[in-house]
This record gives structure tokens, sequence and C-alpha cells, in this order.
């Protein structure tokens, strides 16, 4: 049954494939975001031929996508958008969405693509856990599965491929940053994104190990904000009332840097490139990224939400009957420099 | 003192803020006796029993049950020591069975036997003839079966002593006394009964012996027969009772003047209530009542008059004019009061003060955009408190601590300040004590002959035909008969709400 | 003295002194305020009791708008934090028009904050009708908005994220210019002088409370318990207005997902912490109103004591804790009891009277 079920996919692959050749028009490159990551995709995966888009003319490819709420925060916007435009009827596919921050609600929907009878199953989950047993469903089904964004806790045999960011890189990519600053001291307010998400271990992570390491490194306060900018600026607000000196904000997105941003303006503390107090966000939001240009801020780290490129490669590499060497496909991720950063960069990494 | 006694309560003190509630009361029940805890509201009956029932803790005094001391510190320990109450409102939960709510609370165990306790309520209710089943809701059934579940559940915990909070308020005649036939079962089974009633002819109909208490103080304990009622009467009050001839003479000399328009006048008025459509009118200076047994129609039918139901047929007019009434704030406005049957669902506003509970409806005749300054609602208040001689610690207590009888003089208060031209008063007397009935009717006469027309209904028959000088007599929801002048005898209207000439 | 023990605003004013000791013996320079400048030029007052007036504003505006809804309907509003972000989200869009980063307002403040009050007292209405007309509890009723709330507010900017570069939207939230007390304390004040000025011209607190309490009975007395009902719904839509236009204003930008987010926990807690009984009927607005101060004292000391965000609910449910403890009658009555014990006979005489 699953032999059969594996042909029948591989021969319609196939004859797509064929079809693809013959198509004039392959608009892959069209998506917006597909920019974004010139540089990277093809690198880790296999040979495959990454413009062999399936043609208008033959039978569409059916993915699933289970993604978290858009309204989460910019960055599923960003993302969603991003996914939306690359699977697209004009990109060869159809596709169906799904949005749930909950994971039994994830895991339904799943089985509902599965009964569907998608192609390929992309997914973010929501939790790590509690996977397995619909992933096994799915590769019963002979559905493909690529994870993005987020990974799970299962065998990496039950997917395709894993498209993710690496939090601890961008952490010590920022960390690097602020080293190179070279500064006598370093007084660090760190505002942290909810405690235990991904992003918050391996942003403060580095931050962190870098305290420890260095005596001129210390923390004049370290708490949550949970990406909540009204919080972050209670809590500088706090920390200018104590009166406590400090010169660097390490906020772990960017919403808690305008926050903490918006204390420091009311206590008439400057800040920004050359300035008394160095200001430090993640997720290179457009707006964040001009207060990087205006040179209000000073660094920005990127949080990569253009997966669905590399996505798209992986798919064109499957269906052309290739495989995947590196499952865990790390995406490449940036950080803006105040000093660096042209109206360029706001234009096309911004989100 | 006595061997046969049940239970004796000595020295009893309990105070409030503001209050002494007992103040020295002495009190013995013996097995298998009815006895009647009398006494005008605010004489400390409640009070008494709350302290016996250890919802109350008492300042001083020694409580015995059969010649050992107990200390009853909540309502568990006197459950515990035998000492059941049966409330006047069913404190059961209506949407339980009566088997699950003769048993609930009443075991430790986790699990239940229900297939047992169904069978256990069965036989209890069959040997107690209590019309009810065990897995019957115990909503569906009237108030009185609900009320006899209620003693079933006491008798089945073996109580020996039982309170009878006034059990009777609700109920009809006939129900009362399917009442006492359970009571006097019970008196044979050697229970002890402490009945609390204002209503005297069930006092003398089943009693055994009266404590009577005033202002918080012992008067005394009697034998029935050797009080008798005007005696006890006296007694509650601390006066002689000259009082209830002295209305008599009234209502003798008073004649109204029927002859001009009528200032309210109905026509085929019915409402969503089930009433038949029904005429009604009344003229000034005139008291008319409904009567009839519960359930008959009686408040329904001026519920329709003051817009409290929702009117879908039928006119009325004022003074000849046609008004539209779809609300009660129309009806107010058409200078129309009513003090509602049931007083704590309808009537008082428990937490607010005995001041805004006064002012409420003026005030909302006023305008939402007018209230009343501080004085204005102090003097009203004030005015009030004076003129029905409410007892209250101030105007501002929450009205809900008055005792039952000052709560119905505050609602009565809050209509006459609106000064209506036709005020309807449903069961105002119910449930408070016999001077504040004397009172109520007194001043109902009086209004009248200052010119206020008053439509007045009582359960109590005598009262009403004290007060009316017409009766509208009403049956199964419509109006069966009217009766006035010389028709005006309780056995005319016995039959006219018996029907079918005997 | 046992008369200031009953009164309702003995509580919210005890714990506030109570928060205040804890920080004069602490550290003393919790009350130290101090004038500076901000980067814009203008003066400014810092400090913690400015933090507290300042961030507190919301909260009271808030608790104003809960304590009706809480007499009336005998139940809670939980929807106050999603409905900010509606009406946060349509004052942004009705500011910025087509463009997300305008550079000039496309209308001015007053009219985008007309339309945005405009849109939070149709929800506060629709929550109204659903309690009052369709008599669901409060609770479950605004159970829908608070779902669905944050959504229609992202739907609203076409899930884009405006930014308002217009300094003068940022004084609602922050400072006038030669103004030294943040703006949103004045705000608030405004909001609690216009309900007082409302309680004391109307019938609304006499109308909310014999609702509240007794329905049926407010009825006959020519009340229409429904409308008084929705009333109070659409008038707490009118504070979340306001509330919203100080949270948008802080940041001149929004966050749908966190904006005022668990805020209408801290708006109940407000109300209870004035004394008042969530169960609905009587209500003590000062009290109330005090509450809201006391969270915010709260928050911002627990703030400078580097307590983490995440666990300030826990902190939070220690106070509701203490408070229902407090406030429940068995308490009052043994502390009434060893207070007479103390006084010996002295307290048998007041009550003779």
């Amino acid at each position: 049954m699953k032999k059969k079920v594996l042909a029948m996919v591989l021969a319609t692959a196939m004859v797509l494939g064929l079809t693809a050749c013959g198509s004039a028009a392959a608009p892959a490159a069209e998506a917006p975001a597909a920019e974004a990551v010139e540089e990277a995709p093809a690198a880790d995966t296999a040979e495959a031929p990454a413009a062999e888009a399936p043609a208008a003319s033959g039978e569409a490819i059916k993915v699933g996508i289970i993604n978290n709420d858009p309204n989460e925060s910019g960055y599923r916007t960003a993302n969603d958008k991003d996914l939306k435009a690359t699977f697209s009827a004009e990109n060869g596919y159809d596709a169906q969405f799904a949005y749930s921050l909950k994971n039994d609600e994830q895991i339904a929907a799943a089985q509902k693509f599965i009964q569907d009878g998608v192609d390929y199953l992309l997914l973010s989950a929501a939790d790590t856990s509690g996977w397995d047993s619909v992933l096994k469903d799915a590769q019963d089904a002979g559905i493909q599965v690529i994870l993005f964004d987020r990974t799970i806790d299962a065998d990496p045999s039950l997917y395709a491929a894993s498209i993710v960011s690496d939090m601890d890189k961008e952490g010590q990519t920022a960390v690097d940053w602020l080293a190179g600053q070279n500064l006598d001291e370093y007084n660090v307010i760190h505002i942290q994104g909810v405690m235990g998400s991904a992003a918050q271990k391996g942003r403060s992570g580095a931050l962190d190990a870098k305290v420890a390491a260095e005596a001129n490194w210390n923390i004049v306060k370290q708490q949550t904000a949970e990406w909540n900018a009204e919080n972050a600026q209670q809590i500088v607000q706090s920390v200018i009332d104590a009166g406590t000196p400090f010169n660097v904000i390490y906020a772990e997105n960017d919403d808690m840097a305008k926050g903490a941003v918006a204390a420091l303006d009311a206590a008439n503390i400057s800040h920004g490139v050359g300035k008394d107090v160095i200001v430090m966000g993640f997720d290179c939001n457009k707006w964040a990224l001009e207060e990087l240009l205006a040179q209000n801020w000073n660094y920005d780290g990127q949080c990569n939400p253009f997966q669905s490129s590399y996505i798209d490669t992986v798919i064109k590499t499957l269906q052309s009957g290739g495989t995947i060497a590196e499952k865990t496909i790390i995406m490449d991720e940036k950080g803006f420099d105040a000093s660096t950063i042209t109206q360029a960069d706001v234009d096309q990494y911004g989100i | 003192m006595d061997n046969n006694a049940l239970l004796s309560l000595r020295g009893i003190y309990k105070s409030f803020p503001g209050v002494k509630a007992l103040q020295n009361v002495d009190f013995t029940l013996r097995k298998g006796e009815i006895h009647a805890l009398m006494g005008e509201n605010g004489a400390g009956k409640s009070t008494l029993i709350k302290v016996l029932t250890g919802v109350y803790t008492k300042d001083e005094g020694e409580i015995s049950l059969e010649g050992s001391d107990v200390i009853i510190r909540s309502p568990e320990d006197a459950q515990h020591a035998g000492i059941s109450t049966v409330y006047q409102e069913i404190t059961l939960c209506p949407n339980l069975s009566v088997a699950e709510n003769m048993y609930i609370g009443r075991s430790d165990d986790v699990i239940q036997n229900w297939k047992a306790m169904n069978a256990g309520a069965d036989k209890m209710l069959k040997s107690l003839d209590i019309p009810a089943k065990a897995t019957q809701q115990l909503g569906s059934c009237s108030i009185a079966v609900q009320q006899m579940v209620a003693i079933a559940r006491a008798v089945d915990m073996d109580c020996k002593v039982l309170i009878l909070d006034e059990p009777t308020s609700s109920l009809d005649d006939n129900e009362v006394q399917k009442l006492f036939g359970l009571m006097r079962e019970l008196k044979a089974r050697g229970v002890g009964i402490i009945f609390v009633t204002h209503f005297l002819d069930q006092v003398y109909e089943v009693c055994d012996r009266i404590t009577v208490l005033r202002d918080g103080k012992l008067v005394g304990e009697y034998e029935i027969k050797d009080l008798p009622r005007v005696q006890l009467v006296s007694k509650m009050l601390g006066k002689e009772l000259d009082d209830l001839s002295d209305i008599k003479s009234e209502t003798a000399g008073s004649s109204v003047d029927t002859s001009g328009e009528p200032v309210i006048e109905a026509e085929g008025l019915s409402s969503t209530e089930g009433i038949r459509p029904f005429d009604f009118n009344i003229h000034k200076g005139e008291v008319n009542g409904f009567t009839g047994l519960l359930g008959s129609g009686r408040s329904e039918c001026v519920r329709a008059i003051f817009g409290a139901d929702r009117v879908v047929s039928g006119t009325v007019k004022k003074n000849g004019k046609t008004i539209k009434i779809n609300k009660p704030i129309d009806a107010m406005k058409n200078g129309i009061g009513y003090l509602p049957e049931d007083r704590k669902v309808d009537g008082i506003i428990g937490d607010l003060s005995v001041k805004e509970n006064i002012i409420l409806a003026l005030q909302v005749m006023k305008g939402f955009f007018k209230p009343f300054t501080k004085a204005e609602a102090n003097a009203f208040a004030d005015e009030y408190i004076k003129a029905l001689s409410i007892k209250t610690a101030s105007a501002d207590t929450p009205i809900k601590s008055l005792s039952g009888g000052n709560q119905q003089k505050c609602i009565l208060a809050r209509w006459l300040l609106t000064h209506p031209d036709y005020l309807i008063l449903d069961e105002p007397t119910r449930g408070i004590d016999v001077g504040t009935k004397v009172d109520i009717q007194k001043l109902v006469l009086k209004l009248a002959s200052e010119g206020m027309s008053i439509t007045f209904i009582s359960s109590e028959t005598d009262e009403m035909l004290r007060t009316c000088s017409r009766l509208i007599v009403m049956r199964d929801r419509r109006v069966v008969g009217e009766l006035k002048g010389e028709d005006l005898t309780q056995n005319k209207i016995m039959s006219t709400i018996a029907g079918g000439e005997a | 003295m046992s008369k200031i023990f009953k009164n309702q605003i003995f509580i919210p004013v005890a714990a506030l002194l109570l928060l205040m000791l804890f920080n004069l013996v602490i550290d003393p320079s919790f009350f130290k305020i101090s004038m500076g400048v901000n980067s814009a030029g203008n003066p400014v007052l810092s400090g913690y009791l400015i933090t507290i007036i300042n961030n507190g504003s919301e909260l009271a505006i808030l608790a104003i708008g809960m304590t009706l809804v809480t007499a009336a309907s005998g139940g809670q509003d939980i929807s106050v934090g999603a409905a900010i972000a509606i009406a946060g989200s349509t004052m942004l869009r009705v500011l910025c028009g087509t463009n997300t980063r305008p550079d000039t307002l496309s209308t001015p403040i007053f009219v985008a904050f007309i339309v945005g009050c405009l849109v939070a007292m149709a929800f506060g209405a629709f929550n109204g009708v659903l309690v009052s007309i369709f008599k669901i509890q409060p609770m479950v009723a605004t159970l829908i908005l608070y779902t669905a709330g944050r959504s229609i507010a992202a739907w609203i900017n076409n899930n884009e994220l405006p930014i308002i570069s217009d300094p003068k939207f940022g004084y609602y939230g922050g400072f006038i210019p030669g103004i030294p007390i943040p703006t949103p304390f004045f705000i608030a004040m405004a909001c609690v002088i216009i309900i007082f000025l409302v309680l004391k011209f109307t019938n609304l607190g006499l109308y909310t409370q014999a609702v509240g309490i007794n329905e049926s009975s407010s009825r006959l007395n020519g009340i229409n318990p429904v409308f008084i009902k929705w009333l109070t719904f659409v008038i707490l839509g009118a504070c979340v207005a306001v509330a919203a236009l100080i949270k948008v204003s802080r940041l001149s930008s929004i966050n749908y997902s966190v904006i005022a987010k668990d805020i209408e926990m801290d708006a109940i807690l407000a109300v209870a912490l004035g004394g008042n009984a969530l169960s609905g009927g009587k209500f003590n607005m000062a009290a109330s109103i005090i509450g809201a101060f006391v969270i915010q004292t709260l928050t911002t000391t627990l703030f400078k004591y580097n307590v983490p965000s995440d666990a300030l609910p826990a902190y939070k449910a220690i106070v509701v804790i203490a408070l229902v403890v407090f406030s429940a009658p068995t308490f009052r009555e043994a502390v009434s009891k060893f207070v007479k014990n103390i006084k010996g006979g002295k307290n048998k005489e007041v009550a003779n009277v």
C-alpha cells in the first residue's frame, strides 16, 4: 500500500517535472521573500534544479500549511505573507492554511490535511511534543513533512526537512557585535522575552555566558517583559528611578527595545550611535531598522521569517526525486549595525 | 425544674451592635409538645431560634438537651444534637430529587447507595403521609410538600427538637391542615416542636403551650387553655388592646361616594400571567380588595393594573381618561403605587439603606438627572421613619437588617412618599407582627379618609373585612363575584370563593 | 474607631499605606521625585511615585467602568484588554489613513479618539446586549470578545503595524511640553472627576446598585434594569477608549497581541481591592480607584525589586488571598472580638445605644 502511493506520487512528480520543462513562465522568483535569501538556499540542499517549478497547466502540488496565528507578532505576519506569496496557484501550488497557537488544534488540522490527501505538510508547531503519531500517519499516507521555524521532539525520520533559525547563533552574533564596541565597562539592562521560549533561551544564553566570563560586563537588571513594550518601559523606568547607571539595553525583541527607548526619552537619556546608551533589538521589524537608519538604535539582530524559498527548494528537490542531504537547514541570519545599515537593507530585510 | 423537659435554655443573652436582641431569656420545651414562640417582629424570636440552631453564638446563657448541657457553635452542631429547623423559605435544592434533598450532606461516605436511599425516602414519605415520590424533582412539588419534605428530612435525622419557623405563611388552608396533621403525628412520636408563626388561629388550633417574647425579653410561658387570644395579643404588644375594636367602629362609619367617575377603571385587562380579562374600578377614597385562594390570580390582577407583568389586552382609564401602562414607571407617573406581595423578592433592595429604599420610587419618578440632595433625602426618610414609627438604628442602616414588619413599613413609606392617588397593597401584613398589622390597617383607613383609593389584598379574611368596603372575589384566575355592604361576611366570602350555590 | 475599620475605603487605603510603609522601610529613595528634562527638552518629573500615578492611570480609568458593570450585572467584563486593542487599533487606523507610517496625521487626534470611542462603546453595547437582554453571564458573554478582540484589532489595520511619528500624539501617554506631570494622570483625574460629577448629579449610582441588588424590585420601582445594565457596559466602553488612547500614545504604536494584556484581571482586582462585592450591588467608586493605584504601586514595587513580570500574577494572587481573608466576615468577627477583649467592657456600651 505504502509503496503504491509512493509510486503514484513519484509518477505524478515526474509528469509534472516533464511538463514543467516545456512551460515558459515559472515565476518562482517573483515573491518578494525569495530575494531576501538569494544567497542562501541551494547550498545545503541537494543537486536539484531549483528553477524547475511545476507548470500552471499541470496538476498543482497540494500543500497543507499549519502555522501559528499571524496576529501573534510582526514576525509571524511576515512569515505568513511570505508563505502565501510563495505557495500560490501561479507558482503551481494548491495550498491550504490552518492557524492555531494550540498544539491540539494544530494536530487536528494536520489530521484533516492528511485525510484531504495533501502532498506536503508544512508545519510550524506550537509545542515541541505530541507530534509522533500524527506524523507517522502522514508517513503512512506517503505525505512528506517539512518543519519550518520550529523544531519538534520527534524522530528525524518522520520529517523530510526542518528549516529553522539558530537562536543561539543570533544571540552570539549580537553579543559578538556588542563586544566589538570595545566599551570600558558594560552595564547592561537585559530585557528578556517570555521565559523558556527558544528565542529567549538563545538570545539570553550568549549574553549570560559573556557576562559570566568578562569582569567588565555587568547585568544591571535582568527581567522578562514577556515581549511586551509596556512592561519593558516599566522595567527601564524602574532602573532609571533607582538611579543605577547603565549603558546598554539588550532587548530580546524590537517591541521591548521600543518600550525601553520610550523610558529613556522620558528621562532624557541619549541613546543610539555615539550616545550614552547602546540600544539593541531583535527581529528586524521595518520600523526598527528605520530607527537604526536614524541612528537612534545601534543594533538589530535578524530572525529570518522567510523560510518559504527554502521550503520551495526542498519540495522541488523531492519532486524531482532528489534527496535532502542535511535534514536541518539553518537559515542565514544577519545582524545590522546602525553605522553601516542602508535604506536598501531596510527595504529588503524589514518585516 | 421540669422533669419532662427536653430542651431548656437558661439566661440567654445576645447583642448586636446597637441592639440587645436577647436579654435573660428562658425557654423550655417538653417531649411531645407543640410549643408556640410568639412575639412581635423584633421581639427576639428569630434571634432565639438562630442561637438555638448555631447560626449565632450566644453571648451568655446555657442550653441543655435532655438534661445535659450542650454547646452549639454551628448548624452542624445543632443537627448532631438533634435540633432541626424548617424555615419559611425553603432552604433545600429545588433542582435535586426529593430523596437527594433528604439525604444531602448527611453522610460522610464517598459512595452513596442511591437505591437504598430512594427506598428509605419513600418509606419515610409514606409513613408521614407526604404526597411525594423519592425520585421526583423537589422543585416540581408544591411549596407545602417541599416544606413537608424538609420536615421529613429532619425526622429522618432522628431529630428530637423540630423548629418550624413561619412554615405556614405561603400555604393555603388545605395545605396548612396537612402540615398540622404531620405535626401532630410527630408530636405523638415524642418530638418536641417549636412553632413560630404570626397566625393566632393556627396557634390555638395546634399548640399546647405558648412562650411570649417582647423586646428581647421573656414575657412568660403559658398553657394554651390559660391564655385567651386577647390576652395573648396584649402580652405581645405589652398593652391592653382596644385597637382592634377601634378599627371596626371606624369601618362602620366609612361610606364612600361611588356615584362619580372612578379614579381608576380597567376594562378587559389581562396579562401574560394567564388571568382572564377582568373589569375593575375604584373610586376616590374607596378601599376595595381582591380575595380568593392562593393562586386564584389576585396578585396577577393588581400586577396587570400596575404594569408589573406584560399586559396583553384591555384599557385602563384614570379619571375617565385612557392611560397607557406598559411598565411600572407608566403606572407610577399616573399616580399608582404598588406594594408587592413578596417583600423580599420584589420589595426591598436589601443592601441599600432604609433611606434609599424609602426615596427610591419618588426618585425614579423625579428622573435620572435629578437626584435628591442629601438634605432632601434625609428629610423624607426621617419624616416617614417617624410617621410610621419604623424601628431602625438610623436612616442609613441597610434595610435587610430590619425586622420584617419594619421592612414592610419602609416599602409602605416608599409609596406614600410618592403621594399616589391609587395605592395597591398586596399582602402588606403577611409575615409581620400583630402590632404592625393593626398599624397598617389603621393607616389604610386613614389614607382612604384623606381621599386616597386603596386596593388591599390579604390572605386573612377578617383583615379584609375590617378594611375593605368592597371585595372582588377570584377563583381559578377569573373574577367570580363582587361583594359589598351586607354581603361582606366570612360566610358569604367563603361560599363565593367555593362557588356553586351549595 | 470601629467605624473607620468598617468603612469600605479602609481596605484599599490600608493596603496602599502598607505598601508605602514597606517601601519606606526598605528603601526611602522610593519616594524621591526629581525634576529633569526629557529628550524633547521639556521639563518632566520622575521617580517611582510619578511612575505609579503615570502607569496606574489606565487602570484607574478602567476601574471606574468595571465597578459600574460589576455593581449592575453582578459579573465582570473580561474583554477590556481585547477591547483596548480594538479601540487603539481603530484610532491608529483613523490617524494613519491608508499609509501605515504617515509623516502627517490624516485626521485630527480628536476625531480619531471619537471614532475609537464610538467603536469601543459599540463593542461595550454588544456585550451589554448579551448580558442584559439575553441574560448571559457577563464573564461568558465577554469571553466572546476576549477571544476574538485581538484578531479584530489586527484585522482593522490589515495586520500591519502603524507608527505615528507626530510627537503631538505622544502627549497623551507622555508629557505635554511645559508640564512636568505625566498627561495620563490628568486624563485619569478628569475621568475620576467626571464620574464623581455623574454620580452626584444623576441617579446612576442608586440605579446600578438597586439593579445589582434586586433586579425584580428595581423594575417594580420604575427602573429599567435591562437598560441600566446595558448602560454600564457602554460606559465601560468609553473608559476602554480613553485607556486605549493612553496606551497607544505611550508608544505611538500598537502590538495587537500584547497591548493591555491581562489588564482586565487588574481592573477586576482593583474593584475587589476596593472592597466591592464581585457579585454586584453596593459599590464604592473611590475605593475602586484607590484600588487601581494600589495595584500599580504593587507592580512598581515588584519591578523595583527585580521580580520578573511573569511572576507578578503570583504576587497579585497573594494580595487577593490576603484581601479575601481580610474582608471575610469570619475574620472580621475574630478581629472585632480580639479588639473587644482588649478594650474590655467599653464596646458593650457602644452596643447599647
